[in-house]
């Protein structure tokens, strides 16, 4: 078991050198660094010396190997655009992106797996048809548009929630959480429900297919053979059955839904690094944009490795594979 | 005495867009405690819906349409759910084929034992824990107690099996449905498994009802026997007058297609009864025929297919360290020659490293030592070699199992072609499609099956487009794994048959690779049996019946089901 995790820690070791190392030649090859920090008028000079100040003249890796040590203590240099650190930026913004994306993963595993045991299970009833149908609505409409619809439902018509931004947040010293006020749970629903909207879909379908197979199998005949009750065999016995790509799924969607968060954030306007990484791609402002790719894959590895752990938990065959 | 269970007239019917399909009519059969009731018939008999719609457990749309199914003198139709549920398990157990399929990989057995234990008993969890590891300890498993909190994966087929059986008790029923417990086992596990079967049907006093495909397992273990044909029993009877006076014709034809053990015959019976078995299609001259053509070329000298010292093994598990590295050594300096039109067979049980050896041959393995030879020409030491390549075309193979060795997406003509095609073995397209056409009537499936899908063909009929394919290379070897153990009987008879006649008109070589000793007797000239990736012992068939050489052959020949039955018994 141990020696399971450290082999997956050094593979996602590995990965975050090759993602540092793409991160990094982000500088060298995405404009000038230079011209992004002097202004028009400075002289041949003035930019030399920058160029020595920053480091921009030592060999490609001793300055590759600068990055990567500065990266681990987390040092992403200085925005170009803002003048302030990154790290201090992407602390200030982290906490709204992953406020968001951890409600949004909620809602789309509650409503997904709670809807595709369902399905899986009456395959015929008219709620369903109903979900199903519905659903398809969820995988074919892009996000935006599901953002704007439910903006003009709930903010414009009905005028019950707020339409964009973060508010109702309380500060707790080291993070800015919108979860402890009314006022925050009705900013962060509908940016919440318009990411999920697409996952809770897949997870549905997914888990419905999954279940389907299962309740197919041998071993389910064999327990209802056996007079088990309903819930042992759909519960005790099929749903654990289904888990184990149903989590596979789930852990690379909650990288993704990091990763698309940009999309919904820009749509309700909120503050996190989503919204940051699009603003900082008009301005090329490089720092910012090296340092989101980081954090990106930063949260997928954790979140692979999180899901390889549990496959383990839940899996007694991979535990002798691998131990 | 009443009997346990009673059905009469029963009626089951699967309603499809197309119609109502009846898997059973008028189904009439009954049970007494201590007694074992084998249900025998091919697939699609209606003999597993039977065991279904006694528990009322009939795939949907399945239903029963009409007829009595009384247990203990209740009917158990019309029962609701819940009602049903207490039953299940309770008062009948049910085992199912599979032991790889049939528990939850996720639960240990203890736990599994436990929650049927305490939902049908009404134990407490400690209680119920005690009685699991009485369970096991009555089916043969040892070390009970420590066994509790093992995974499914971590016992053999055989003792898989018996937790099965542990689980089927744990209820304490009065009739165990049995469904086919045996055929996914080996020959050795199998006798024990019915062995075990039938001492617990005497000890407790229970009813049993086998439902199984193989003659074999009812004349070891059935008191009385149901024959199945198309949903209806055609006859039923006591065990030694259903195999040794068979009434029916169905019965007498099923009969007479089970391979013997005891003597080699010169053709299997043929089955008439049976419909889609010998259809009579035309046959191509083999002496003029394109097919015949690299028989007509072939000089004879030397062994067809030779192989010496082969050696491989599997890794289990890798490690940086040699010592923590597991090996299985799955084949373990193998040799033997097969001379030309001599039948090869090796036989064995699961993991004795036969199959892996065909496929050492056949290319899709390398070995990590020895050399195989193909009409004397060495083709494992340099695969790519023009030659070696030339004489891998010689060489062609039949799998064991008919659905998954055929592309479902294309047409049986570009499946039999595709050889043709490769190694442009004719001159035109029309060509290639008067070859298959050809082809196909040879085999018995008829050229209008060119341009059907393989999902349109039965097992029996895939096979035969299989062997079509494998002789669209004009080979001269045939390496057929296990080609019949997934058919029923009748079906096999007539594969079998056309493997023969192939033999003896194409003049082929053929490696015959079985579990089944009985198909391996009717087949083979030499055999060789396999053990642990070693060959125990080579000897010409006849001689390996009557006077087997090694331990372990005899050990599997004694556990050959006893066909003494099958003699006809003077009236």
């Amino acid at each position: 078991m141990v020696a399971f995790i450290l082999r997956r820690l050094m593979q996602s070791l590995l990965v975050m050198l090759a993602v540092s190392a793409v991160s990094f030649s982000l500088f060298n090859f995405v404009g000038d660094p230079v011209n992004n920090m002097v202004g028009q008028d400075a002289t041949r000079e003035q930019r030399q010396q920058i160029r020595v100040e920053l480091g921009l003249e030592d060999p490609i890796l001793v300055q590759y190997s600068r990055f990567v040590g500065n990266m681990v203590q987390g040092e992403f240099g200085v925005s170009y655009r803002i003048r302030r650190p990154v790290e201090d930026l992407i602390m200030e913004r982290l906490p709204a992106t992953l406020e968001l994306v951890f409600v949004s993963a909620i809602l789309a595993m509650g409503f997904g797996i709670a809807a595709g045991v369902y399905t899986g299970i009456r395959r015929n009833s008219w709620l369903s048809r109903v979900l199903l149908s519905t659903s398809l609505v969820g995988v074919s409409l892009p996000t935006f548009i599901i953002g704007i619809g439910l903006i003009y439902l709930f903010a414009v018509h009905l005028r019950i929630l707020p339409s964009s931004g973060r508010s109702g947040t309380v500060d707790l010293g080291w993070w800015k959480t919108s979860l402890l006020t009314r006022e925050g749970w009705a900013s962060i629903l509908l940016p919440a429900i318009t990411l999920s909207l697409f996952q809770a879909t897949m997870i549905l379908r997914l888990v419905r297919a999954e279940m389907m197979e299962v309740m197919r199998t041998d071993f389910i005949k064999f327990a209802r053979a056996r007079g088990l009750s309903e819930r042992a065999v759909n519960f005790g016995h099929a749903l654990k059955n289904t888990l184990v790509p149903v989590i596979t799924i789930i852990g690379l969607n909650i990288g993704n839904l990091i990763a698309f968060s940009v999309i919904t954030e820009t749509v309700f306007q909120w503050p996190g690094t989503g919204l940051m990484f699009i603003q900082s791609v008009d301005f090329v402002d490089v720092p910012i944009m090296s340092a989101y790719l980081v954090f990106v894959a930063l949260m997928f590895v954790i979140i692979n490795l999180v899901v390889d752990i549990l496959y383990v938990a839940i899996d007694p065959r991979i535990r002798i594979g691998s131990a | 005495m009443t009997d346990l269970l009673e059905i009469e007239g029963l009626d089951v019917e699967f309603p499809t867009r197309r119609g109502t399909v009846k898997a059973a009519r008028g189904v009439g059969l009954r049970v007494a405690r201590g007694e074992v009731l084998g249900l025998v018939g091919e697939s699609g008999a209606g003999k597993s819906t039977i065991g279904a719609a006694i528990i009322d457990l009939l795939e949907p749309p399945g239903r029963v349409a009409g007829g009595r199914i009384d247990f203990q003198g209740e009917s158990l139709r019309g029962r609701s759910e819940a009602e049903m549920r207490r039953i299940r398990g309770d008062r009948i157990g049910m085992i199912f084929q599979d032991p790889q399929t049939s528990l939850d990989p996720l639960k240990t057995i203890g736990e599994q034992l436990v929650e049927t234990i305490r939902k049908c008993l009404g134990l407490n969890e400690a209680k119920a824990k005690a009685r699991a590891e009485q369970l096991l300890v009555d089916v043969g498993i040892t070390e009970a107690k420590t066994r509790l909190g093992a995974y499914p994966h971590q016992f053999s087929g055989g003792m898989r099996q018996r937790v099965v059986i542990a689980l089927a008790l744990a209820g304490e029923p009065d009739l165990i449905i049995a469904d086919e417990p045996t055929t996914a086992l080996d020959v050795s596990i199998q006798a024990q498994i019915l062995d075990l079967i039938k001492a617990l049907c005497r000890e407790r006093n229970v009813g049993v009802i086998i439902v199984t495909h193989d003659i074999g397992v009812i004349a070891n273990i059935a008191d009385r026997v149901c024959v199945m044909y198309r949903g209806e029993v055609v006859e039923t009877g006591d065990v030694a007058q259903i195999l040794g006076a068979p009434r029916h014709e169905y019965t007498r034809s099923l009969i007479a297609a089970v391979p013997r053990a005891d003597r080699r015959l010169p053709r299997f019976a043929s089955v008439d009864y049976i419909e889609g078995g010998a259809s009579a299609f035309r046959r191509i001259d083999v002496k003029t025929h394109w097919l015949g053509a690299a028989v007509r070329e072939a000089k004879g000298e030397g062994p067809a297919l030779s192989v010496a010292g082969l050696d491989l093994s599997f890794t289990l598990r890798r490690a940086l360290l040699p010592k923590n590295r597991k090996m299985l050594k799955a084949v373990n300096d193998v040799s033997f020659d097969v001379a030309p039109g001599e039948t090869f067979g090796i036989v064995g049980e699961s993991g004795s490293g036969k199959s892996t050896v065909a496929r050492i041959i056949a290319g899709l393995y390398k070995p990590d030592a020895g050399v195989v030879r193909l009409m004397g020409q060495d083709v494992s030491t340099a695969p790519r070699d023009p030659k070696a390549r030339a004489a891998r075309r010689s060489l062609q193979m039949i799998f064991q199992d008919p659905y998954s060795s055929l592309n479902a997406r294309m047409r049986v003509l570009d499946i039999v072609a595709e050889p043709i095609r490769f190694f442009r073995l004719a001159e035109s397209e029309a060509e290639v499609r008067r070859i298959v056409g050809d082809l196909l009537d040879h085999v018995g499936l008829g050229a209008a099956a060119a341009r059907r899908y393989p999902h349109e063909f039965s097992g029996g009929q895939r096979q035969r487009i299989s062997i079509a394919r494998a002789l669209a290379s004009r080979p001269r070897i045939l390496i057929c794994d296990e080609p019949t153990s997934a058919l029923d009987v009748s079906v096999q008879a007539t594969i079998l048959n056309l493997l023969r006649d192939l033999q003896e008109e194409l003049g082929l070589t053929m490696l015959f690779i079985s579990h089944d000793l009985p198909v391996i007797r009717q087949m083979c000239d030499r055999v060789a049996v396999m053990r642990h990736g070693a060959i125990c012992e080579i000897a010409p068939a006849e001689r390996l019946f009557e006077a087997p050489g090694h331990d372990y052959t005899r050990h599997l020949i004694d556990l050959m089901p006893s066909m003494d039955l099958l003699e006809p018994t003077p009236a």
